[in-house]
């Protein structure tokens, strides 16, 4: 039986939900931990060497902002004596050099700084906070280490038009990798849908110029982008499958199949303060409730597409179509694909949205 | 693109191979694969390719891997085993996976 379990790669070790950042697209949920019920540091040390006897190779230290939790460096020394790569996904805020220091001699191998646009004011905006001044301080420090540098820009209707100037910016400081992240639809980023979506000419410039700049920089800067799934035909293979690849675990200790599952409803996750990241993985029912495709309804169960993309996001199915079991509503071949084909003609129908102001926005909070 | 003779190899910031350490499971030993590590991906190796791998170290020259490489694999016609090493290599390059120094 357990030969047919897929064996995971990845970790997303979702440390705390704590952040001095408001991103009005971040995709924690709604409802965010309060420091007092994170995670202690020794289970997360058992988590992260139980992750890798399950057969992880890579944990990602993510939240929240990571660098809020001051053990950071322990867990990260824990990452690597389990035989781990460990990867920081960071907002840069609170890092100074010392602190930098501190995790690359811990053994960081990998650093992802957000960037929320090229332009300090608008990416100010974004975040609602004044970060975009220290993210450049802080990846020029990254290249003074021996370790890994990603930028990861999240696109969206109002930054698409920076695209330009981010490539500049990214040739500028020069990291092995760049991200170019459309929004995704959920958590904060869903409550602020309307303003965050682009419209489609929008969309098809800024492929062609990502197309090109991933021509132009092969070998010096590896640039990568998805399309955003409401504009695709077929869904995204979200997390690689449910329970395929990736495991999550939240600042509470809740193992997730990826970031948004708790936003279905009637669904228990197990927590690993009180069982084995092995039995969660293989035997728990939230787990099993997805992986294959016994769950699949039509069109997905005789598609020649469903080992590919798996029938696509379950949180997104529910988010669109009120049920985590349906095909993923933005594919094509969905019966439910005329409620995202809805939202798009919104998007695109003539009358042109103001520019957003500050007041638009929900801003994420950061917890207590 | 094609990696000079001369240069010597090294994996980039960010990359590296994971330890050669059997990990306990279910209580009894299992050994690990081979990979490249390297942000959000990791690369299988088996034979050649952990051959090839293991000599970027920013001390063999493309020279010399090709050149231990067909002792290595001496039943191999030395042409291809030079021409797989160097394509290996053009790919790993482009993936941001090496550096020539």
């Amino acid at each position: 039986m357990s030969a047919t379990i897929p064996q995971p790669l990845a970790l997303v070790a979702e440390i705390t939900h704590r952040c001095p950042l408001h991103c009005v697209y971040c995709s924690n949920p709604l409802e965010l931990a309060h420091r007092d019920g994170e995670l202690s540091t020794e289970i997360w040390v058992r988590a992260l060497r139980e992750a890798a006897e399950l057969g992880v190779l890579q944990a990602d230290f993510t939240g929240g902002e990571p660098l809020a939790r001051n053990d950071l460096a322990e867990l990260v020394r824990a990452a690597r004596s389990a035989g781990l790569y460990a990867s920081l996904i960071t907002s840069g805020l609170p890092l100074d050099e010392k602190r930098l220091e501190e995790l690359v001699c811990a053994g960081l191998d990998h650093l992802q700084l957000s960037f929320q646009g090229a332009r300090e004011q608008s990416a100010n905006e974004f975040a609602g906070a004044k970060a975009h001044a220290h993210k450049l301080r802080v990846a020029a420090w990254v290249k003074q280490h021996r370790i890994g540098l990603t930028l990861n820009f999240v696109i969206h209707r109002q930054n698409l038009d920076q695209l330009e100037e981010m490539l500049a910016l990214t040739e500028e400081i020069g990291p092995g990798r760049v991200e170019f992240a459309h929004v995704q639809y959920y958590g904060w980023a869903f409550a602020n849908r309307e303003r965050l979506l682009p419209m489609r000419e929008q969309l098809d410039r800024s492929l062609e110029i990502l197309k090109t700049a991933q021509e132009r920089l092969r070998g010096r800067i590896r640039v990568e982008y998805v399309v955003p799934d409401y504009y695709a035909r077929y869904p995204k293979a979200c997390m690689g499958g449910w329970g395929r690849k990736v495991m999550l675990i939240t600042p509470r200790g809740d193992v997730l199949p990826c970031h948004a599952a708790q936003v279905i409803p009637g669904m228990a996750f197990e927590n690993v303060r009180e069982g084995s990241l092995r039995q969660i993985w293989e035997e728990s029912d939230a787990f099993r409730e997805f992986r294959g495709e016994d769950w699949m309804p039509e069109p997905c169960r005789s598609c020649e597409r469903r080992a590919q993309d798996f029938g696509g996001c379950r949180c997104q199915a529910f988010l669109l179509a009120g049920n985590a079991a349906a095909t993923d509503p933005v594919c094509s071949l969905s019966p439910q694909r005329h409620k995202v084909d809805a939202i798009l003609s919104q998007v695109n129908g003539g009358v042109p949205t103001p520019a957003a102001t500050r007041s638009d926005w929900l801003y994420r909070p950061n917890p207590a | 693109m094609t990696p000079e003779l001369d240069a010597r190899p090294k994996l980039a910031p960010g990359c590296r191979m994971n330890e050669p350490t059997a990990s306990p499971s279910h209580g009894k030993k299992t050994q690990q694969p081979r990979v490249l590590l390297m942000p959000e991906r990791a690369l299988r190796l088996n034979g050649p390719s952990l051959e090839i791998v293991s000599r970027c170290d920013g001390q063999h020259t493309v020279r010399q891997i090709i050149t231990e490489l067909q002792k290595l694999y001496a039943k191999a016609e030395p042409e291809r085993v030079e021409k797989d090493i160097l394509g290996y290599l053009g790919l790993l390059y482009e993936q941001r996976a090496l550096d020539f120094e």
